[in-house]
């Protein structure tokens, strides 16, 4: 009897996790001169503070890696007790707030598992994260430390909001943009690769701290670092959480919940004439492959993740690559480049939107299953555009009174099917008017 | 009560099912929500602005509001919405047929979703959950007013709670020696477990202003002609107590009984082992009552329970979840046949049945003539509740006008004899539900203190 050979099956394992072609798609990146496979790189934070971590993330297919903030000797102590969580109804995560600070292990375990991290991964981007005090002296004694582990750059942490501002780092700079500059002067004198300044939200205007970053020659920005925040009080014991001991101190907010702010703050810079071409690296609640693409289309060259990975693992990464991947195939995007700053042309300022551009609820009355959420959210709190009828057989009926809509989306947004209401563009057959150009402005500029 | 059956041998003797398993079989039969599952449920409820759940509810609960407190970990809040609209929350959560009430009309049931929030269950949770430092309820100042109620059933109790509230003293008079008519006798033993219907009543009574005196039938000793005369008001939340005969030969041979009569001493039984089954049994009829003697007769160690219905299963009272219990349980269910014949055997016990195959002949109940026998060794009838003998018919009482059998109200549950109101499954609106009975007893109390109002100020 003839047997037939026996055909070893390949899996995609580790050896795959760094291909940079997924379903057909090149999903490569050169961000301001650092390559990686993919976009999705470990932001600076617990995930990336030890080769442990790091090593792992890198098999499970992450395109690169923020090694956590190294400091000057003698380390960080860190507290005991440090995350706490702003819950959503079912105890899922909506936001996650930390008080660590940066890395509690010695400068020089960090600079030896950064040297052998990257010889044995090469095609992966690493980058060091570094927050001394604001003198040439520190920066100058620790930056050629950083330049002999190999590593592809470095990313100032100048955010950090907790801990290290009282201590005139982290925050304390990136809020002062004169320190910015000097700072980031200072790396590029005596750093030979690429710069990355990360930027803290916790400011008024987030372009300020960007174009002091360019000022002062940096090669990119991220952004942002956490939001300063108190997740929730325990009621009774009157104290807020992360406690430690009795006590608590306010930390540092991220995770999904952040996303829109972080979303608007990326989109400034990207929109910004004084930093047309300056790469930004985006972070804030990126959870999935669509959250990335989101930011990539306002202007991140890469996207930074932590939270996200901290509360699922870092498995998260395949289906991110997987879903970005089959959605750039059938739109036809090639490549991260393709579709980076897509949306930007379009996002504006208020001023410059159409006035005379109407919109008007539509309800599909076959979806709608008659919960009346949309029918009391306009009833007491918007423009009584929508009527409350009952049918012969006692079913409710919901319709919009058109004249009375103002297309505000509310009834949409409340509607628990998706779907159901519709927001549909109307024809006024009036042309584009800028608000800059209507008559009713007071402050009109002649068109 | 079981007498008819004491020829035929105890669960423990049948040993169908050991100890353990038989106390299993009589242990809740939806077991409650974990506190985690409320929460997780809860989050399904839309929050639907004027809800079809709440139109659907008898009882007029708001139910979108304490679904929305269950979510917010105020269970004593949702405990207290649920309370101010039904003093019986708890007991309704379990025996309410929601399929066909507040669940049926969730807006979760269309296409996308294709299931209705868990609104009984929920409804479970926060009564079962809540801790209130004294009574949630608190009485206004006193009336001077003193009213007789009748019957310590759903109705009654409902009413005397909210006539409480209101400033009135009550007096209960209940024929049985223990309150809560049917939640205590008359309900499986599977949907109020552990003691629920007693700890019940404990709680209502909280309130002060309620006194019960137990053994007082109408009829008996008690007679509506005084009751009139010693109160201000009457309210008569009777129940029916008294069930339907088939008619038929042989009806008082050792082998058949009433199914709410075998209940009642299921409910009250120690001993689970000790209760006389039929190996082999019949239930005729097709409600609530009938399903919950079949289920529990199998659930004793019955091999063979058949339910015969004269009509077709779209016909049945028992809702469609009631019908998937007894199937699951293993009860057969024979429809269109009518009783015919008890057969006995040689010492006059029942020995089987004949039945006559029936056909519906443009809406009136026809027989071809064709017939069949199912041996059995008990038959347990459950075709309807009527009053019982005596209780109406004292001169006073023989006054009241009747809706057929039941006692007419007008929408204000008074009936036809000044200052006497009538609730709960003795009256005509009726679909003989306990949440139905609440809500009457509840509005009567409302009625009868207006009235009462009503004659203080024109006096």
């Amino acid at each position: 009897m003839n047997t037939t050979p026996f055909t070893p099956l390949s899996f995609p394992g580790k050896k795959n996790s760094g291909d940079s072609v997924v379903n057909g798609v090149d999903l490569s990146v050169n961000f301001a001169g650092i390559k990686a496979p993919n976009p999705f790189w470990l932001a600076s934070a617990p995930p990336t503070d030890k080769a442990y971590n790091v090593v792992r993330a890198y098999e499970a297919g992450w395109g690169g890696v923020v090694w956590k903030t190294l400091g000057e000797e003698p380390p960080a102590v860190n507290v005991s007790s440090r995350y706490s969580a702003h819950y959503g109804k079912n105890r899922e995560v909506i936001g996650f707030n930390n008080i660590e600070l940066i890395t509690d292990r010695s400068l020089a375990i960090n600079l030896q598992e950064i040297t052998q991290v990257k010889k044995d991964w090469p095609d992966r981007a690493l980058i060091v994260s570094i927050m001394v005090p604001c003198n040439e002296e520190a920066w100058a004694y620790i930056l050629p430390l950083v330049e002999a582990t190999g590593a592809d750059g470095i990313e100032l942490n100048l955010g950090c909001p907790h801990g290290m501002p009282e201590r005139g780092m982290g925050a304390a700079v990136g809020q002062n943009p004169d320190l910015i500059e000097k700072v980031t002067y200072w790396c590029k004198k005596h750093y030979s690769k690429p710069v990355i300044v990360k930027l803290t939200p916790n400011i008024t205007d987030i372009r300020v701290g960007a174009q002091a970053a360019l000022r002062g020659g940096a090669d990119a920005v991220s952004l942002i670092n956490t939001i300063n925040s108190i997740t929730s009080i325990d009621l009774d014991n009157m104290v807020a959480k992360p406690t430690v001991g009795h006590q608590s101190t306010h930390g540092g907010y991220c995770g999904s919940a952040v996303k829109p702010i972080a979303m608007n703050m990326v989109a400034e810079i990207a929109r910004d004439p004084a930093t047309p071409t300056l790469p930004i690296s985006g972070i804030g609640g990126i959870s999935t492959w669509r959250d990335a693409a989101e930011f990539i289309a306002l202007g991140s060259g890469s996207v930074q993740v932590c939270t996200a990975a901290m509360l699922n693992g870092f498995r998260i990464v395949e289906e991110m690559k997987d879903g970005l991947s089959r959605w750039m195939a059938e739109k036809d995007y090639n490549s991260i480049e393709a579709f980076s700053r897509k949306a930007i042309p379009q996002t504006t300022d208020w001023k410059h939107l159409d006035i005379n551009f109407k919109t008007i609820a539509k309800i599909d009355q076959d979806l709608c299953i008659e919960c009346g959420r949309c029918y009391i959210a306009c009833e007491d709190t918007s423009h009584q555009s929508i009527a409350k009828l009952t049918e012969q057989d006692g079913a409710r009926r919901y319709e919009v009174i058109e004249e009375e809509c103002v297309g505000c989306n509310l009834c949409q947004i409340t509607c628990p099917v998706e779907n159901c209401i519709t927001m549909v563009p109307q024809e006024t057959g009036q042309p584009f008017l800028a608000w800059d150009n209507d008559p009713r402005n007071p402050f009109r500029v002649a068109s | 009560m079981t007498h008819s059956l004491d020829h035929l041998p105890s669960a423990k003797e049948v040993g169908t099912y050991d100890p353990a398993t038989l106390a299993h079989n009589f242990s809740d039969l939806h077991p409650p929500l974990t506190p985690r599952q409320a929460i997780i449920e809860s989050q399904r409820c839309l929050y639907c602005y004027d809800a079809p759940c709440v139109e659907a509810c008898p009882s007029d609960i708001d139910i979108p509001s304490f679904i929305r407190q269950i979510s917010d970990s105020n269970i004593n809040g949702a405990a207290q919405t649920i309370l101010e609209a039904n003093i019986l929350g708890g007991s309704c959560a379990r025996v309410c047929p929601t399929e066909i009430l507040c669940e049926r009309s969730c807006v979760r049931n269309h296409d996308t979703e294709c299931q209705p929030v868990l609104i009984g269950l929920l409804q479970r949770h926060a009564t079962d959950h809540m801790q209130f430092d004294g009574h949630p309820f608190k009485r206004a100042a006193s009336t001077g007013r003193h009213i007789a109620v009748v019957g310590a059933g759903p109705a009654g109790l409902s009413c005397a709670h909210r006539l409480a509230m209101l400033g009135h003293q009550v007096t209960i008079f209940e024929a049985e020696q223990k309150p809560g008519g049917l939640n205590e006798y008359g309900i499986a033993r599977y949907k109020m477990t552990d003691d629920f219907a007693r700890k019940e009543v404990e709680f209502l009574l909280e309130i002060g202003g309620i006194d019960i005196q137990y053994g007082q039938r109408l009829g008996d000793h008690l007679t509506l002609d005084t009751l009139r005369q010693q109160y201000d008001s009457v309210f008569l939340g009777l129940g029916l107590g008294a069930s339907r005969a088939l008619g038929l030969t042989g009806e008082d041979a050792p082998g058949l009984m009433p199914a709410v009569d075998y209940i009642k001493t299921l409910r009250q039984s120690d001993d689970l082992g000790s209760l006389a089954v039929a190996k082999r049994c019949i239930v005729i009829g097709a409600g609530n009552t009938a399903i919950d003697m079949a289920t529990q007769m199998a659930r004793l160690g019955a091999t063979e329970v058949t339910l015969v219905y004269r009509r077709g299963i779209e016909s049945m009272s028992a809702t469609g979840h009631e019908q998937e219990i007894a199937k699951a349980n293993g009860v057969r269910m024979i429809t269109w046949a009518q009783p015919d014949e008890i057969l006995l055997d040689n010492q006059g016990r029942v020995a089987s049945m004949r039945f006559a195959k029936t056909a519906d002949q443009a809406g009136r109940l026809t027989t071809s003539g064709e017939t069949f026998e199912i041996t059995a060794d008990a038959i347990f009838t459950a075709i309807g509740q009527s009053f019982e003998g005596e209780s109406l018919r004292d001169t006073t009482a023989a006054e009241l006008a009747r809706d057929g059998e039941r006692i007419h109200v007008d929408e204000m549950f008074q009936t036809s004899l000044p200052n006497v109101y009538a609730g709960g499954d003795c009256v005509k609106p009726g679909q003989d539900l306990t949440v139905q009975a609440v809500q009457h007893g509840k509005l009567a109390a409302h009625a009868i203190h207006q009235a009462l109002a009503a004659k203080q100020e024109a006096a």
